[in-house]
């Protein structure tokens, strides 16, 4: 046990995070409260679309406890909600989102007004008393109607994107057999459990604006708001509380952000808006819809020679930070693990008069995994092939790491895919699974009349994109770590992981280092948390600090302990001889103490047991996976049961394996949720039908089958010292494929599910066709 | 989502709650017992009544009795009464079996069996229960007293017999023959979701054949109601899957479902086709097991 | 309509004299004028069970619950769940089945298995899961907390 004492990296240990959360004293963002605060409400639209004729707040304004009413001519001097990722799309700018909606509104929840009142209630009594005349204009609801004037000049089909490389004409000209599919995903999102919230305070004695309940990329969203606000950086502070769940929609800019810091400013108090449930389920980022009109060329021996897809993507109402990134993703990820020598994307990048759409966990992967997934489980009876050998022949082979791809477009970066043994997983997972003799098992049941099957989904993630991110390690002198770090925590255990990462490089405890995160007056730059970058980036710059740190520790106590340098080693936070660890040894606190300010001897360097490390890459690092599923439908009511699920994940490295099986776990049921349950439907008018979690179906318990979880580290990444590849993404990313595969299997026509959700009343619909196709 | 504000009353008899609410009842005021419906609609501000005459305090409204032949459940009696057999007999573990399928349990802590009835809401359990089993419904008010029988109580959705300042004190359900046999089928999307479709299936033998058949269907149409083309298919009959198959067909031909955007009047006439067949069925095992 | 009304909150022993609206909701009052945050509002509207406290001895949605209606209860909620420094079995066996990650619905989860635990320490496994669908988590998919409930419910029943 000694042995394992100080090895941190790799062990499921309990997470230094759960104290505060099990015993209530947690900080969320509505527990966030300041002196003499004002409360912030919405006004919305609630039509779809229309020109905004009149608002008028003189009753509103009259009420009791009410301070403000803010129309867009309040906050004419602030421009609409910046982009922080696809910077460079010029053309898209017209389609961001005013902060206030000005002359139209363009989905049913459209900001148009804020009121400001001495209490929640009143605000909402307030709210209610304003009156908006609106004139309504033709809704567009989905991105396969014709398009339409957004403004003048732009129409709602912001951009047409292409992606592509190869002769993907000789591809099909030359096909053995060309398999065409219409495959739509619905539209839902991360929904986490905490709403929105934002308190803007503004500090006069410091001329401090600052942003409370921010989260997921505190850094880059000072910057934007930098920008829009015309404030210097260091006047400008985001501060990350505890965070309920972010799944990607969280932490991003929103109006809502935007006016909170304006009125703190404006009004002179501090100001708190917490979102309601039912403003969320209508105005948090939402995703995933897109239509898909894909086909692939095979050879006789179902090799793939090309893929080509052309796709509808629903943005919903306005384009926001992300700008057409969910896109980009998409159309980069359709090849997947697999080698398609020839391959073209066309999007069709269009508004409609719905909620707006951004990153959802696995964004634009999600999708992308179900339209190849569906390709290639429509190759294998076409061709009379098993679905498992026709994956294996298309594989991109573990001996062709680094695989390049490169697209034609130069303004798409090529993807290097840095390692992998992709057949190898899927070897093991199918063998865990016991998938030969489960598949003569779900054959004997169908015989019998069951409605059962199988379906397998298998993909890459990508993660740990750069460029920079860095880490500030001190000991203080009673041997405790503060480690600084511009990460962002949303739950998933960052704390604990960095702690880990810290601890096994230091010498230390993890439970002796305290992670700070998601303050940018703390540190000026930081990555945040978002496409599973927090592990790899974050992880790898405290890997570098501590190393740093322990560097400093050794060489001075090599001088207090009169012993060369490369003969002693850091355990539990002590130094001492390597080959005589119950001799003389000197601990980090007393190493601190030594090299304290006061009392650091000239010459010596800087004082303080301290460093700065940073990690620089250029790259992405390439995680996969393989889902299995097997599902049972009930003939009567068309309900999907799953009966069995399995995540089988390389993550490069794991460094704590409890966590990483938690994500995977959450992912799954997340994704178990968009592919039975969850549907934000709108009708013909653009009024959205899910706007309360009864109608909005989050998967409970009931809901949830056990998952399997095979996690490998077959692959780790040479990209960063660790091998980390992360693993946020790894447990969504093929559950719509997989079930999709389980449910055609189930019903005797493996190519008939084009369509998620596959609610209940949809499966009966296939059913029924099957049973006519049959007949 | 916060509600708008009301006036508070919290009487502590029927007198005084039944004076209060004449008073109030003109100017919106509306009866608070569980508030497990009522506080989530008030929430969303769709309702927003002027005064809430809050009945958890009221004397005596929380009983649960064996009158005679019949059940009395007062107004405050939670669904969570009815998780273990209330009564000796066929019909406590029908009640029991019925009130699992409502919410959720921290629901069914406060949630009471009138304040369903009164809420009326096509998706409710108790509803279904009530026009199937024939309830007879006591409303009280300054006016006085009367009695409603369940298939005169529910008009519509969310739509009753009440009247404005009537206080639905308690419903009786008589209680049946002890041989007589009971399924339920609900289905919906999540655990503890509203129901899509439901039946309760109810009948007794003689000689061997169904007699007494019943067979409610709710969540349906804008009211539960018992479906007399199914009855009339069983009556008579043997029991076992062809006569449960043909009481099934007859409920899913005799519905005119409701229709939403997820739910066609299609997909909801299946379910009737395939939940009454399953609650006949059920019956059936009761039968079964009742005489091995 | 906007009278306020002087009632008193009994929060983990503690009394609470406040002075609130008639429509202000249990959860609310629990939070902004007890200043007890440990209870989490999710949905406003009784589905997500984030807000579940006790309120005697019945686990109960507060949003769904006004204030005035608990004058004089007794409302247990987490923050009176460890016993001094002493974790109660239930969030010790949450910490170590790693049964939380943002950790948002987990004040509601604790309180609901701790009512159901307390009244029925013998409840069977059918039960439980359906008792433990009454509240709705978003990280972790639940596996982890059942493993966890079902290890304090076997804690809880050998003291």
């Amino acid at each position: 046990m000694a042995a394992d004492k100080t090895a941190y990296l790799g062990r499921s240990v309990q997470r230094l995070e759960d104290p505060p959360l099990v015993t209530g004293q947690a900080r969320f963002a509505a527990d966030i409260n300041f002196p003499n605060q004002l409360h912030m409400r919405m006004v919305r639209s609630s039509y779809a679309h229309g020109e905004i004729v009149s608002i008028d707040t003189s009753e509103a304004q009259a009420m009791p406890g009410v301070v403000a009413i803010w129309t867009a001519i309040d906050i004419a001097d602030i421009g609409p909600v910046d982009f922080r990722a696809d910077r460079a799309a010029e053309a898209l700018k017209p389609y961001r989102q005013p902060v206030l909606a000005k002359g139209r509104v363009r989905y049913v929840g459209d900001p148009v007004a804020a009121v400001f009142a001495e209490d929640p209630y009143l605000a909402e009594d307030a709210a209610e008393a304003v009156v908006i005349e609106i004139e309504e204009l033709p809704v567009i609801v989905s991105a396969d109607d014709p398009p339409g004037e957004f403004a003048a000049g732009h129409g709602t089909e912001a951009a047409v994107m292409h992606h592509g490389y190869g002769d993907i004409d000789a591809a099909f000209a030359n096909a053995d057999t060309v398999i065409e599919l219409d495959l739509r995903t619905g539209r839902h999102s991360g929904v986490p459990m905490e709403t929105r919230g934002a308190i803007g305070r503004y500090d006069a004695a410091n001329d401090i604006l600052e942003l409370h309940g921010a989260a997921k990329v505190p850094h880059r969203n000072q910057e934007t708001l930098v920008k829009m606000l015309g404030r210097d950086a260091s006047r400008m502070h985001l501060h990350e509380c505890h965070v309920g769940g972010g799944f990607g929609i969280r932490g991003e800019l929103y109006p809502e952000d935007i006016l909170v810091l304006l009125a703190a400013m404006r009004l002179g108090r501090p100001v708190k808006w917490i979102e309601d449930r039912q403003e969320h389920l209508m105005c948090a980022n939402q995703g995933r819809e897109q239509h898909h009109l894909a086909r692939v060329a095979v050879d006789a021996e179902g090799r793939i020679l090309g893929i080509d897809d052309e796709f509808f993507h629903d943005q919903g109402a306005y384009i926001r930070t992300h700008g057409s990134n969910v896109a980009n993703r998409t159309m980069c990820t359709i090849t997947g693990p697999y080698r398609v020598p020839a391959f073209r994307a066309v999007c069709h990048f269009r508004l409609t008069n719905k909620t707006p759409c951004a990153t959802y966990r696995a964004p634009g992967r999600y999708e992308s995994t179900f339209v190849r997934e569906r390709l290639i489980d429509a190759i294998a009876p076409e061709l009379g092939i098993d679905p498992i050998e026709v994956r294996k022949r298309n594989l991109i082979a573990a001996a062709e790491m680094p695989y390049t791809i490169a697209f034609d477009e130069p303004h798409v970066s090529d993807m290097v895919l840095d390692s992998g043994d992709y057949a190898g997983l899927l070897d093991k997972a199918v063998a865990a699974f016991g998938w030969q003799a489960l598949k003569v098992e779900l054959a004997r049941r169908r015989a019998d009349g069951e409605l059962v099957g199988a379906g397998i989904g298998m993909f890459i993630e990508e993660g740990g994109r750069g460029p920079t991110d860095g880490a500030r390690i001190a000991v203080d002198i009673n041997g405790e770590v503060e480690v600084i770090t511009g990460g962002a925590s949303l739950g998933q255990g960052f704390e604990t992981a960095m702690a880990q990462i810290c601890a096994e490089a230091l010498g230390v405890d993890y439970r002796r280092v305290r992670v700070i995160h998601g303050h940018t007056d703390l540190i000026p730059y930081g990555i945040g948390a978002h496409a599973t970058r927090a592990t790899v980036m974050t992880g790898s710059a405290v890997d570098v600090a501590a190393k740093m740190v322990r560097e400093i520790a050794i060489d001075a106590a090599a001088e207090m302990l009169q012993t060369p340098a490369d003969g002693l080693d850091i355990n539990d936070g002590t130094v001492a001889r390597r080959n005589d660890p119950a001799g003389p040894a000197v601990t980090l606190g007393e190493i601190a103490r030594r090299l304290a300010p006061d009392a650091a001897k000239p010459g010596q360097g800087d004082p303080g047991l301290a460093a700065e490390g940073f990690f620089t890459t250029t790259d992405t690092v390439f995680p996969y996976g393989v889902h299995l599923a097997v599902v049972r439908i009930d003939r009567g009511t068309g309900a999907v049961a799953v009966e069995r699920f399995m995540v089988a994940y390389d993550v490069g490295r794991a460094v704590n394996p409890m966590m990483i099986e938690g994500q995977l776990v959450g992912g799954c049921i997340q994704g178990l949720g968009g592919a039975l349950y969850e549907e934000f439907v709108y009708d013909e008018e653009g009024q959205p039908m899910a706007v309360t979690l009864a109608d909005y179906l989050v998967p409970t318990l009931r809901e949830a089958p056990d998952i399997e979880v095979l996690i490998t580290e077959d692959a780790p990444s040479p990209l960063n010292p660790l091998g980390l590849k992360s693993a946020g993404e790894g447990g969504i990313n093929g559950v719509g494929a997989a079930i999709a595969g389980a449910i055609g299997e189930a019903i005797g026509d493996p190519g008939a599910v084009r369509r998620l959700p596959l609610t209940p009343a949809r499966v009966m619909d296939l059913l029924r066709r099957a049973d006519a196709g049959s007949s | 989502m916060k509600p708008a504000a009301f006036s508070y009353h919290a009487p502590e008899t029927i007198a005084e709650a039944v004076a209060i609410l004449a008073e109030v009842a003109p100017e919106d005021g509306r009866v608070l017992a569980g508030g497990q419906s009522l506080v989530p609609t008030m929430a969303f501000r769709l309702a927003r009544p002027a005064h809430l005459v809050d009945i958890n305090g009221v004397e005596g409204l929380d009983r649960l009795v064996l009158d005679g032949d019949e059940l009395s459940i007062g107004a405050c009696v939670r669904h969570a009464a009815f998780h273990r057999p209330v009564v000796e007999g066929c019909l406590g573990p029908l009640l029991s079996s019925v009130a699992r399928h409502i919410g959720h349990y921290p629901i069914r802590q406060r949630g009471t069996f009138c304040g369903s009835l009164a809420q009326a809401d096509p998706a409710s359990e108790w509803c279904l229960a009530a026009v199937t089993l024939g309830a007879t419904m006591t409303a009280m008010s300054v006016r006085g007293s009367r009695q409603i029988r369940a298939r005169d109580f529910f008009e519509g959705i969310m739509t009753t017999a009440l009247a404005d300042d009537e206080l639905l004190t308690e419903a009786r359900l008589a209680i049946p023959p002890s041989d007589t046999r009971f399924g339920f089928a609900e289905f919906n999307r999540v655990a503890g979701g509203f129901a899509i479709a439901m039946v309760l299936a109810a009948f007794r033998l003689e000689d061997g054949v169904i007699t007494e058949p019943r067979l409610g269907v709710g969540g349906v149409e804008e009211r539960p109601r018992r479906i007399a083309e199914a009855e009339a298919a069983l009556e008579g009959r043997a029991p076992g899957a062809e006569a449960f198959r043909a009481a099934a067909d007859a409920a899913a031909g005799a519905v005119d479902p409701m229709e939403d955007i997820n739910t066609s009047a299609g997909y909801r006439r299946d379910l009737v086709a395939t939940l009454a067949f399953r609650a006949l069925e059920q019956a059936g095992r009761a039968l079964e097991q009742a005489g091995a | 309509m906007n009278a306020k009304h002087d009632i008193t909150l009994a929060i983990n022993g503690e009394a609470y004299a406040i002075s609130v609206e008639a429509r202000r909701t249990l959860a609310d009052a629990i939070r902004e004028e007890c200043g007890q945050t440990g209870t989490h509002l999710g949905c406003e509207h009784g589905v997500c069970g984030t807000c579940t406290v006790i309120v005697d001895g019945a686990p109960v949605r507060s949003c769904l619950m006004f204030a005035v209606q608990c004058d004089g209860a007794s409302i247990r909620t987490v923050e009176g769940l460890a016993d001094g420094g002493e974790p109660h079995p239930l969030q010790r066996a949450f910490m170590e089945h790693h049964a939380l990650q943002c950790g948002f619905c987990t004040p509601g989860f604790l309180m609901l298995a701790v009512a159901v635990l307390e009244r029925d320490p013998d409840i069977g496994d059918e039960d439980l899961l359906d008792i433990l669908s009454s509240n709705l988590c978003r990280c972790t998919g639940y596996a982890n907390i059942v493993k966890a409930v079902r290890a304090a419910a076997a804690e809880m029943r050998q003291c």
